[in-house]
């Protein structure tokens, strides 16, 4: 059983499940998917060695038609597989708790970038409030936290950057003072260029709702900044339109 | 007027359809008109000329069908025709198409209804897989792809997996507790009636300018609030569907709660009838809750009503809040009766008790405690108010550990047992325990929130629903089909081909399934008509072993079909199991038993020296022991005395 765990889990921790991290938030969450890993192979070794174990020890000879030993239960045992799985859950609950506080803290106010992210059918906008650009494309620096702060015209859609690991929902809200939690952050720390992609189903044109993501150093995401102003209220008007 | 049109029956049903849809559209028609207002309104949301007949057709053929008759009669204060229960039994295949009140028939009538619809999801998921085989479009466009996943959803869930459940029960439960019929026989021919009217609203929305309803089977708003008019159609498909189950329900609780044979005490009851108490405590309070929120959709569409709609002030959020308060306790709708099932199997083909049969049963009940605590675990990345997440994230978790003693007390079960793996029904049982351990695992995973907010509204969602309803119900279904294929309809089924329809199942659905799991994580949301190049080779694998998957079902439609009609006869209890529904003919005689039987101890006794479950009415002479305490609790058997004058 042990044995089985070791060996399982050892394969299973050789992969990138979720693929390239790229955000101080990919950490941690990847480090709870490994943890979650070996208890889960845990778990299923003990199941299917017991499983194995009785399907090949205990299965009927033909035309054998005895009865099996009448064990009714063995209290003992019960309250092991009650309190056990009791234990591992919480420890999974606790854990998981500490490690969203630490992906949702929020970093000093001259640390943290905002982008205001609007989603309409099939489209995003990405507006940078401070720096008065509106764009198609999500430009940031590497290393800085991004406050987003998400809107949706028309109906639902839900922000997702894969290597990212982070994603919200866009909720349209209107005059009525919606309680909605629209603000999440995020931390890229690798250069080079992502997806924006929606994965709140939102209609026909859901499966093609992309943006880019370039994640760049602070020079070239002020040149980029300076270009997009340089092209003017055109370029902001085309990007709103 | 002809006769046919008199009679209740198939006729008169469809003439009632008619005349209730030109009553609706009439209205309609008429008062629209007296309002001065344009006669048929076509804006997308609208159609009123088609809403109303929708509500008004179906409701026309459950009168035409007989389903208000005796009510009418009495509420009229005419004198009521007494039921001479020559409408009981079946006695050919034109009797399953009629109103009938004889829960084994009623039972009948489920299980092939819903199997019916469970092979036009089945066609549907095919055809969605096709699409999916290859990025880019090449044979249904995005719009219609659409479609085709809400629609195979809501046929699987709403008219396959709930209703399929009700129908095995239908037949097995009252045979079970001894008793001769269900508490309410024609308010169950009713519940059964109003299934098939779901599940044609839902296919006839195909038919309707604006296609199939497209907005999930969640139809979360205010996508389907702004939808086409099919999604009219889902909204009231969910009400006949809804109020089937509810009925059902209390028909099942009244059943179970005050018609087991004299002896049944709760611990005396077979796990099937737990399960099932537990299910339509779920049922009755739940279900209100999703049809509530249809019409609430429906008034928003149609009436004008602003519950969902963000721009005129209504609250987004709460549509989720509420569709998830019913949806997830609906999984464990999905699930509990097949827990039933499986623990009838395994014991009777492991001939074991079932280990911890007290702890079972209140297993049972824990979860369904604990499933009215959860439901926002489908909302961490929704926006709603963070606080909520963590006390969720919890009570998420610990529902695994109900769920884990009913996994381990199988295990146990299989200890020291005669194991009969050659039995199709254990096979699938033995291949539930697997499969649904795999979807539990993942289902711990999605329930921490950390790790939800990466893999939610991904194809790991997908392989999870997946793991858990199709190699967790529709296994135990398929389980519970085979096992009492024989007391249904008295004949057997061929072994051999049950076990290559379960091994075609098993490896067709752990190929489409496991990849899903790794393509999701990796970045590939769910509910896409197209996908980015680097996941073509997974879904191209996903696919393949998709069509393996819809192929072995063919199997099992031909083996059931030619069974039916040319198997060996079976024996009164070719398992030699316990429950008193194997201590009856197979099939069962139209009033079940002539003389109600006593029940003298536990349901499991197996290699228990002289124990019985019951003794049957026609027994005379049998000796009657009293208060063998049947279960658990203690270690090693609790022995029971011989006694005289039994095998």
């Amino acid at each position: 059983m042990i044995a089985l765990t070791v060996v399982s889990s050892a394969i299973m921790l050789q992969f990138d499940w979720n693929g390239v991290a790229a955000s101080e938030e990919a950490g941690p969450i990847d480090t709870l998917l490994d943890v979650m890993i070996v208890l889960s192979c845990f778990v299923f070794s003990i199941v299917m060695v017991m499983f194995g174990y009785a399907v090949w020890r205990y299965r009927a000879k033909p035309g054998d038609e005895s009865d099996g030993e009448p064990i009714h239960g063995n209290t003992k045992l019960e309250i092991a597989w009650t309190v056990i799985p009791t234990i591992i859950v919480l420890f999974g609950a606790g854990y998981s708790w500490v490690i969203l506080d630490d992906i949702e803290e929020v970093a000093p106010a001259a640390e943290r970038m905002q982008v205001n992210v609007t989603a309409q059918q099939f489209a995003w906008t990405f507006e940078y409030p401070e720096e008065g650009v509106t764009s198609k494309e999500l430009h940031v620096p590497v290393g800085t936290q991004l406050d987003l702060r998400l809107t949706a015209l028309d109906v639902l859609h839900s922000f997702w950057v894969p290597e990212w690991r982070i994603k919200r929902d866009l909720v349209p809200q209107g005059t009525g003072g919606d309680e909605v939690d629209d603000t999440v952050v995020v931390t890229p720390t690798e250069e080079g260029t992502y997806n924006v992609v929606c994965t709140e189903y939102c209609g026909a044109g859901h499966a093609t709702m992309r943006a880019l993501a370039v994640v760049e150093s602070r020079e070239e995401f002020d040149a980029w900044i300076d270009e997009t102003k340089g092209s003017a209220g055109g370029g902001g008007a085309a990007a709103a339109g | 007027m002809p006769v046919a049109l008199r009679q209740p029956g198939l006729t008169r049903a469809l003439f009632g359809a008619l005349v209730g849809g030109a009553f609706g559209f009439g209205l309609v028609v008429a008062l629209r008109a007296i309002s001065g207002l344009e006669i048929f309104q076509t804006e997308h949301t609208g159609y009123p000329h088609v809403v109303v007949p929708a509500i008004t057709a179906p409701l026309g053929f459950l009168a035409g069908i007989g389903g208000f008759d005796y009510w009418l009669r009495w509420a009229a204060g005419r004198p009521t025709v007494p039921d001479d229960h020559s409408q009981h039994g079946a006695h050919s295949w034109r009797d399953y198409f009629k109103f009938n009140t004889d829960h084994k028939v009623i039972g009948i009538q489920y299980i092939v209804t819903t199997f019916f619809f469970f092979f036009a999801g089945g066609l549907i998921a095919m055809v969605m897989r096709a699409e999916l085989a290859q990025p880019g479009t090449q044979v249904v466009d995005p719009n219609v792809f659409n479609g085709l996943f809400s629609t195979h959803a809501a046929l699987m869930i709403f008219v396959f997996v709930i209703p399929v459940f009700a129908g095995i029960a239908n037949y097995v439960l009252p045979l079970m507790i001894g008793a001769p019929d269900m508490a309410f026989p024609r308010l169950n021919a009713l519940s059964f009636w109003m299934l098939p009217m779901a599940g044609l609203l839902f296919l006839a929305s195909y038919l309707v300018p604006g296609g199939a309803f497209d907005a999930g089977w969640t139809g979360y708003a205010p996508l389907s609030t702004g939808a086409p008019l099919g999604q009219s159609f889902f909204n009231l498909g969910v009400q006949f569907a809804g109020a089937s189950s509810v009925a059902t329900a209390l028909n099942f609780l009244v059943t179970i709660i005050t018609m087991r044979a004299p002896g049944m005490n709760f611990w005396r009851m077979p796990l099937l009838v737990w399960a099932n108490l537990s299910t339509s405590l779920l049922v009755v309070a739940a279900t209100p809750f999703i049809a509530g929120v249809q019409f609430m959709v429906l008034f928003d569409r149609a009436l004008g009503t602003n519950f969902f709609q963000a721009a005129f002030g209504g609250d987004v959020l709460s549509y989720q809040h509420i569709f998830w308060f019913y949806s997830h306790p609906a999984v464990y709708i999905m699930m509990l009766p097949g827990f039933g099932i499986i623990s009838e199997v395994i014991s009777t083909h492991a001939r074991k008790p079932i280990f911890g049969y007290r702890l079972m049963a209140l297993a049972l009940l824990g979860i369904v405690v604990l499933s009215y605590t959860v439901w926002a675990h489908h909302m961490f990345v929704s926006g709603m108010f963070s606080w909520l997440r963590v006390p969720m994230m919890i009570t998420t978790l610990l529902i695994a550990v109900p769920t884990g003693i009913k996994i381990f007390s199988w295990l146990a079960t299989l200890f020291n047992s005669v194991l009969h793996l050659y039995s199709t029904a254990m096979l699938f049982s033995l291949g539930f325990i697997v499969t649904f351990v795999i979807g539990g695992i993942s289902g711990v995973m999605l329930g921490m929130v950390p790790l939800d907010i990466h893999v939610s509204d991904t194809y790991f969602i997908v392989a999870h629903i997946h793991f858990v309803l199709f190699g967790g119900s529709v296994f135990t279904i398929f389980a519970g089909i085979y096992h009492w294929f024989p007391k249904m309809t008295g004949r057997m089924y061929d072994e051999k081909l049950g076990r290559v329809h379960f091994y075609l199942t098993l490896v067709g659905m752990l190929g489409t399934f496991i990849p899903m799991h790794w393509v999701g994580m990796e970045g590939m949301p769910r509910r896409v008509a197209d996908y980015s190049a680097q996941f073509g080779d997974w879904n191209l694998v996903i696919s393949l072993f998709a069509f393996l998957l819809g192929a072995a079902q063919l199997v099992f439609v031909y083996n059931m079909i030619v069974s039916w009609r040319f198997g060996p006869r079976a024996t009164a209890n070719p398992w030699r199991a316990k429950t008193i529904e194997w201590q009856v003919s197979s099939p069962p005689p139209i009033f079940n038993f002539d003389e109600i039987p006593r029940v003298v101890g536990g349901p499991y006794e197996f290699g228990v020296p002289g124990a019985r479950h019951a003794i049957m009415g026609d027994e005379e002479g049998a000796e009657v022991k009293t208060a063998t305490p049947a279960v658990a609790s203690a270690t090693g058997g609790g022995g029971h005395p011989p006694s005289r004058g039994e095998p």
